[in-house]
């Protein structure tokens, strides 16, 4: 099995660009360039250099001692969580706004659920000096406004999207929109390994320098390049495409991805794609989503705003269908107790987005020999009050 | 039968498509706000499939579309709606919609249904054209559905062509780089890029669409084309009325 994009933007089934013919050009501009581009020595050099000084990666590999003698295995967390901006998703927007400037854009355009990428992309546009716009759904404003207020700072205008669900699926609309509108000298900076083709490979490219490190730092920690289970967050799935990138073709990798199940699978509020999507067309991509047997995509729901999206990258609906990915749930619930042991067991706070990832450590069949890494894909700062409320309940 | 879109691209000159969204602004409506567009004058109706997340559609259509998905509108209705409608009328029906929803479907079955009902073409903006060509024109060509596909200012030369090539019914020509309801004048580069249109000699029938709302826009649209779409404007004027009818004669006379 190829779990590489083909020269189509697919992955088996999934991928593509579907498009409207007002974004063609936009979109085939990116695809024509971005490889040449982002593989040359000179892009490389820029963006290992800010890598390394400005994001400040490698990011640590850390034996994670209390968890591991908690679940009896050999539990490492790759602290993404300890990056410039805190979260994964700089890395993806240092790569892209690279891209952009080669590219000879001026203007930035990005989509936000929890404000990560948000903020990852009002740093990088500060740092470049770009004008930076910011669609975020009306609520999702509203529940993380500690973000709201880092990307007004950086100088970004964050833009309410106020149709639909009001979240992130409505503020990639928007963005979608937008880039019709300034085809000239606006660059979409997509967040996630959703979109049309090249956007899932590309942004999985930039990420993949999590599952690069993660190499040499078991090879140093374990004697072993690999380890047995790499266990992520889904959502749009971006830090899960990098935290599984290099093992993608090593079967004796178990690559664990975790959708947020919201209230319960079944519940109707969730946001569990693969357990609960079918195959379909969302933003440009077939992957799976959910909708209704009228194609209409339904609403998804999470705790964590950066998991409450309605679909998967196609690379993850390409994993779940042909069974390379072994794909579980975390309940919001379920979500909350990981946070609050981790931060316990190991003085760690995490997003609630890696919360879920962390939740399912106890319903693995976990061995004492065992390496396992679960990507700390950010740090939770950002849901302080979400937390706040847990506490003043109990 | 011969084909309602030829004859009326053969017939008619200063074509006037309008678009509505089915099931907006009650579930019901459609049927009737065809009939009235018809007997206003209308030459050619775009039946807008409601979708959730409609890529291509600025926020006038966007919120009809919430509200007659709202309203329970479904693609059964929207056939049924069609059927109906045919009963009385003559001009050709488009459906505009996307491509998960005929995906969701069945293709064969949609284009299948489609026909049966007396639909005359569609327009799937998010359909590739590679995609269509390879696994969908030949099932089109079976029901005799005819296909419209879109350019933009930014679409080069060479694809307008082939685009034109492969639009059965129309070529939609996108007049600028916006998304459904923007501006409401035609700007210079506008005119510049119909004129190149012009001189491209294709044959394939052009109706101008996406910010034409009023008189003027219309007939400058006709100028350069064999007609004009006209939606977000229409769709306005249906959201404020009190008088539908009323206000579709009046709209319509407005225009033409």
């Amino acid at each position: 099995m190829n779990y590489s994009v083909d020269k189509d933007g697919f992955y088996g089934d999934f991928g593509g660009a579907f498009i409207p013919e007002m974004l063609y050009l936009n979109v085939k501009k990116l695809k024509d360039c971005y490889l040449d581009i982002i593989e040359s020595k000179e892009f490389k050099d820029e963006y290992k250099s800010l890598l390394k000084d400005y994001v400040g990666r490698p990011t640590p590999l850390y034996y994670a001692k209390r968890l591991s003698e908690k679940y009896n295995s050999n539990i490492y967390l790759k602290r993404e969580d300890l990056n410039h901006t805190g979260a994964h998703k700089v890395n993806n927007t240092v790569g892209q706004i690279l891209l952009a400037k080669k590219m000879g854009k001026t203007r930035i355009i990005a989509e936000t659920g929890a404000g990560q990428h948000g903020v990852a992309t009002a740093t990088v546009c500060a740092l470049m000096d770009m004008p930076c716009i910011v669609y975020m759904g009306e609520i999702d404003i509203k529940r993380q406004a500690p973000n709201v207020a880092r990307m007004k700072m950086l100088g970004a205008e964050v833009r309410a999207a106020k149709s639909g669900s009001k979240t992130l699926k409505d503020a990639t609309n928007e963005a979608i929109r937008d880039w019709i509108a300034n085809p000239k000298d606006t660059y979409y900076l997509i967040g996630s390994v959703v979109g049309p083709h090249p956007y899932p490979d590309m942004v999985a490219r930039f990420q993949s320098i999590i599952s690069e490190e993660m190499q040499f730092q078991l090879k140093e920690k374990t004697g072993r390049n690999y380890p047995d289970k790499v266990i992520a967050c889904v959502g749009g799935g971006s830090n899960a495409a990098g935290a599984f990138y290099h093992f993608l073709d090593n079967e004796k990798v178990e690559l664990i991805a975790v959708e947020a199940d919201g209230l319960g699978v079944l519940t109707g509020e969730t946001a569990a794609t693969t357990q609960i999507g079918t195959e379909g067309i969302i933003h440009g991509s077939k992957t799976l989503l959910m909708q209704n047997s009228e194609g209409q995509i339904t609403e998804p729901y999470s705790i964590s705003a950066g998991l409450d999206y309605p679909g998967v990258g196609p690379l993850h609906a390409h994993l779940f269908k042909s069974g390379r990915g072994t794909f579980l749930g975390a309940t919001d619930k379920e979500a909350l107790e990981a946070a609050f042991e981790l931060t316990k067991l190991e003085g760690i706070i995490p997003a609630l987005e890696s919360s879920h990832a962390l939740a399912v450590l106890n319903k693995l069949d976990l061995k004492p020999n065992e390496n396992v890494v679960i990507n700390l894909s950010g740090r939770g700062d950002k849901d302080m009050e979400t937390y706040m409320k847990i506490m003043d309940n109990e | 039968m011969s084909n309602r879109l030829e004859n009326t691209f053969k017939e008619k000159q200063n074509i006037l498509n309008v678009y509505i969204t089915a099931g907006f602004p009650c579930l019901n409506d459609t049927v009737d706000i065809v009939k009235e567009l018809v007997s206003s004058g209308v030459d050619m109706v775009e039946i807008g499939m409601p979708f959730s997340d409609p890529l291509a559609d600025g926020p006038t259509i966007q919120y009809s579309s919430e509200i007659a998905i709202e309203n329970g509108i479904t693609l059964e209705l929207i056939f049924k709606q069609v059927e109906e409608i045919r009963r009385s009328v003559q001009i050709p029906i488009i459906l505009m919609g996307y491509y998960n929803q005929m995906l969701q479907y069945g293709v064969e079955q949609f284009v299948k249904k489609a026909t049966q009902v007396g639909v005359d073409g569609l327009i799937i903006p998010d359909m590739p054209l590679n995609i269509y060509q390879q696994e969908y024109k030949k099932l089109f060509e079976k029901y005799d559905i005819k296909m419209s596909f879109l350019i933009t200012p930014q679409t080069a030369d060479e694809r307008i062509i082939e685009i034109a090539k492969e639009s059965s019914a129309f070529l939609y020509v996108v007049s600028s780089y916006a998304i459904t309801g923007g501006k409401s004048e035609i700007q210079n580069y506008q005119t510049e890029y119909f004129k190149k249109i012009a001189a491209l000699n294709i044959t394939t029938p052009k109706l101008i669409g996406f910010g034409i709302s009023n008189a003027e826009t219309f007939e400058q649209a006709c100028t350069y084309a064999d007609g004009a779409i006209i939606g977000s404007a229409f769709i306005k004027a249906l959201t404020d009325s009190e008088n539908i009818k009323e206000t579709i004669k009046q709209f319509i006379t407005s225009i033409k």
